[in-house]
């Protein structure tokens, strides 16, 4: 019985499944017969609290605790709990977690591991053939050899910008070994939305450890760092845990396996700035300086931490390597496309059905992700566009779904893959909002140091917030243009280069929604408060529903009658709007 | 020596010289705010960016901050640098008006109009005080904190700092408000924190000392005591 319990997991309420599981286990002496795996995330995180019953892999969705006595019955009986499995809108009940629509276009190299192991135990993680590729590369294996292969593979870091990360390596190989190098393991993952590294840290760490090692031993390198933020507590437990029993088992620190190799790897803790995700930030954080990227050249590989070569490669990336090592770099450029190995780990959320983690082979279309895996739009309203790369990306109208996704084609399409997070939009997503929004969490997160990025983006917001507040003008969106275009050009980091991508995609694809906000003072999805008013339509039929949750008492009128807003003390929260059962409250 | 070209004219420079200096080195002049000789370089204002590169690989940097590479090829006023400038100091007007070093720089290059909000955010957070305080007077009493639009300058925790011996270099190379503090010359001292500023960097309140040399002020009458 597996049952996952990523942050996403527990937050749903997986902790009591696990003990009430293990409670009527318990209970009834039946501890020889059925076992509970507590795991991290499988992906489908909308489905959370799940249970898998294992061999057969029924998936049962959304268990309440008071359930599982039924259900460890059913399983001991080799039964299936009809009433619980996943029926589809048409009826269609799903058995097997493989027949699921999510699953069944995913390739999950990576993220079908977390359903095997328990992420607290070494052992666990051997059994599943962990720790092999770095046994068998220590016997029979040369440097040179794991470095070829890592290149043939193609493999490009998964952390934003696709750099080939075998060419990384043999530059970081080819710096002389005078006083050490280091690699370092970037786990800061500050996207808003995006939650792919959080899963594979807490789901299995050991394979970062593992693919650190093999990176390691194929570059010189003699001691690395895990930087990770202090808002994934959970992954930074599963992370100790695994250093201090990968170094009880031989597995860290000098003579690793009686092989004469060593490496020694440490955590360092971030305290959550978007910026130290930037390489140059973070290494400056690890030796506990202020988080200010610097200029490059020099690289980190050749002047990184405390001046020594360093190579970084993003969470996923580390995961990759263990794998490329044990099935070989042919099998792996097998999957994806030419340019673009392998699979990706999206963290598909917003308006859409099935929100989660998605592993899909590089090359494979929005739609396919979008309407496939993710089941099309989760309400009525049409899909529009959707938001990729994070605060730097942009959005991609629904016109241009057919693009197969990879690191190049999305620059093209004017935004960025960067580490996965993928924001579905509907018809009630206003895009002035969401540029807004993004250029609200940039104006924050950017260090200050350089003026055009910290002031520049600071006066996109202000101007964005006149249109979204009906106050602008055609001026505006030309002022906006130009200096979305200066802040691109004259800033020093990746952060400033890209902040102004959700100006400029929204700018590019939804033109016409900025010229309502400016020309009809309207706001087309109905969202930008100062240009909607909220009124009651005829289907009321008086319930006083949302009279009874207005904290404004801006709702009037009689019981089974037709109400009234006051626009003078309605603060268009559109809380009346998401009670009414009816479909009577408008926005205009 | 690193061979590069500059706006088409060939130039050998040591290695490790940055742009800034090679530029220099021909005489062609890029306008510098956060950049001072004896100084480290720190790439703050953006104000120095020329174009490197050809074709689509064309891009803009600080040149301040990057140092020349063999075979470079550098334009340190292509229209794309210009209009970036003129957009610095722009921004830079609308958030600083009343610095003379910046009304200059803007009127010097043609800057005509400014179309954001006025603001009075005195401080551009050039570093440069930071960096005299530092470098030169091997204080470290002040330095940044906070990050995005919370970025300020100051010492730790606000409190009146045992480093700083209240030399007023700080307020000597601020650009934002060097016309307040002469440092060595007192009779040319005329704050001018009663007029308009406060000082940017520094809390008032815990370094009255360093407002100003006169006493009774001259122009307020403002007794230190
Ligand atoms: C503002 C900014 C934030 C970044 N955040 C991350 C991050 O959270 N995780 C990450 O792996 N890379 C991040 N990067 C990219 C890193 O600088 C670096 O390119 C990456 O870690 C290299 O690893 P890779 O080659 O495996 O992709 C960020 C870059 C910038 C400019
Ligand atoms: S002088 Fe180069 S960035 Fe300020």
């Amino acid at each position: 019985m597996v049952i996952p319990a990523g942050t996403c997991g527990q937050a749903s309420g997986a902790n009591d499944l696990i003990a009430a599981a293990e409670k009527e286990i318990l209970l009834c002496g039946l501890d020889k017969n059925i076992r509970v795996r507590v795991t991290g995330c499988h992906g489908f995180c909308e489905m959370e609290p799940s249970v898998l019953i294992e061999p057969d892999n029924t998936f049962y969705p959304q268990v309440k605790p008071d359930d599982i006595p039924r259900l460890i019955k059913a399983v001991l009986d080799g039964k299936i709990l009809e009433d619980l499995l996943l029926v589809s809108e048409e009826g269609k009940k799903y058995y097997h977690q493989n027949d699921l629509p999510f699953y069944q276009t995913q390739v999950r190299s990576i993220l079908a591991a977390h359903e095997k192991i328990d992420p607290l135990s070494i052992a666990n993680y051997i059994e599943n053939d962990g720790y092999s590729a770095i046994a068998e590369v220590l016997e029979n294996g040369a440097p040179e050899a794991i470095l070829a292969e890592v290149k043939n593979s193609n493999l490009r870091g998964r952390g934003g910008a696709g750099f080939p990360t075998g060419k990384k390596w043999e530059m970081l190989a080819n710096q002389s070994n005078g006083s050490g190098k280091y690699l370092i393991c970037n786990a800061d993952e500050g996207d808003p939305g995006a939650y792919m590294d959080r899963s594979v840290l807490e789901g299995n760490p050991h394979s970062i450890i593992e693919g650190m090692l093999l990176g390691a031993y194929a570059t010189g390198a003699t001691a690395g760092v895990i930087y990770v933020r202090k808002e994934y507590p959970l992954a930074i437990k599963h992370l100790e845990l695994a250093l201090t029993q990968a170094a009880e088992y031989g597995l860290l620190g000098d003579d690793i396996l009686g092989k004469g190799f060593s490496f020694n790897l440490s955590l360092a803790k971030g305290a959550g700035a978007f910026v130290c995700g930037e390489e140059t930030a973070l290494i400056r954080s690890i030796e506990g300086k202020m988080g200010e990227p610097r200029q490059r050249p020099p690289f980190p590989i050749t002047k990184g931490l405390y001046r020594k070569p360093t190579a970084i490669n993003n969470v996923e990336t580390w995961a990759n390597i263990p794998i490329i090592i044990r099935q070989g770099a042919k099998k792996f450029t097998g999957v994806g496309t030419r340019n673009n190995s392998g699979t990706k780990i999206f963290s598909l959320v917003g308006k859409i059905k099935n929100t989660g983690l998605v592993e899909v082979p590089m090359g494979i279309t929005l739609k396919e992700i979008i309407y496939g895996i993710g089941g099309g739009p989760s309400a009525k309203a049409k899909i529009k566009a959707v938001q990729t790369g994070g605060p730097s990306g942009g959005c991609i109208p629904t016109a241009r779904f057919d693009l197969a996704i990879d690191y190049d084609s999305l620059v093209d399409a004017g935004s960025i893959m960067g580490s996965g997070g993928m924001i579905v939009m509907d018809e009630h997503t206003c895009m002035v909002d969401v540029a807004k929004y993004f250029m609200a969490f940039l104006k924050d997160e950017s260090c200050g140091k350089c003026f055009t990025c910290r002031k520049g983006t600071q006066r996109m917001y202000e101007l964005l917030e006149d249109i979204s507040q009906g106050k602008g003008t055609l001026k505006h969106l030309e002022l906006l243009k130009e200096l979305a275009e200066v802040v691109k050009d004259t800033t020093m980091c990746g952060l400033g280069q890209t902040a102004s991508n959700p100006v400029l995609s929204t700018l590019r694809y939804f033109r016409d929604e900025y010229l309502a906000h400016i020309e009809k003072q309207q706001c087309p999805a109905g969202v930008c408060k100062a240009l909607i008013t909220y009124s009651i339509n005829e289907n009321c039929t008086g319930c006083g529903m949302c009279v009874s949750v207005c904290s404004e008492e801006a709702i009037s009128g009689l019981r089974k009658q037709r109400y009234k807003i006051d626009s003078d003390k309605c603060i268009k929260c559109g809380t009346c709007k998401g009670v009414c059962k009816f479909e009577a409250i408008e926005v205009s | 020596m690193i061979n590069l070209v500059i706006n088409g004219l060939p130039v050998a420079v040591e290695e490790g010289s940055t742009i800034l200096e090679a530029a220099k080195y021909l005489g062609f002049p890029i306008p510098t705010l956060c950049h001072l000789e004896g100084l480290s370089n720190y790439g703050a204002c953006r104000l120095c960016v020329v174009e490197i590169g050809e074709g689509p690989k064309a891009r803009l940097v600080s040149s301040c901050t990057y140092q020349v590479e063999e075979g470079l090829k550098v334009r340190t006023a292509s229209a794309r640098v210009v209009k970036a400038r003129k957009m610095v100091l722009e921004l830079l007007l609308a958030s600083c008006p009343q610095s003379k070093v910046i009304q200059d720089l803007a009127s010097a290059h043609d800057v005509r109009q400014q179309r954001f909000r006025q603001e009075h955010e005195d401080c551009i957070l050039c570093g440069l005080c930071i960096r005299m305080c530092e470098e030169q007077m091997m204080a470290k009493a002040i330095g940044f904190r906070n990050r995005g639009e919370n970025r300020s300058i100051g010492t730790p925790f606000d409190m009146k700092s045992e480093e700083c011996r209240l030399c007023g270099g700080c307020m000597y190379v601020c650009p934002a408000c060097q016309l307040r503090c002469t440092y060595m010359e007192p009779e040319k001292a005329i704050c001018g924190g009663c007029a308009n500023l406060s000082p940017p960097c520094l809390e008032k309140s815990s370094f009255e000392d360093m407002m100003c040399y006169m006493d009774p002020c001259v122009a307020c009458e403002i007794r230190k005591d």
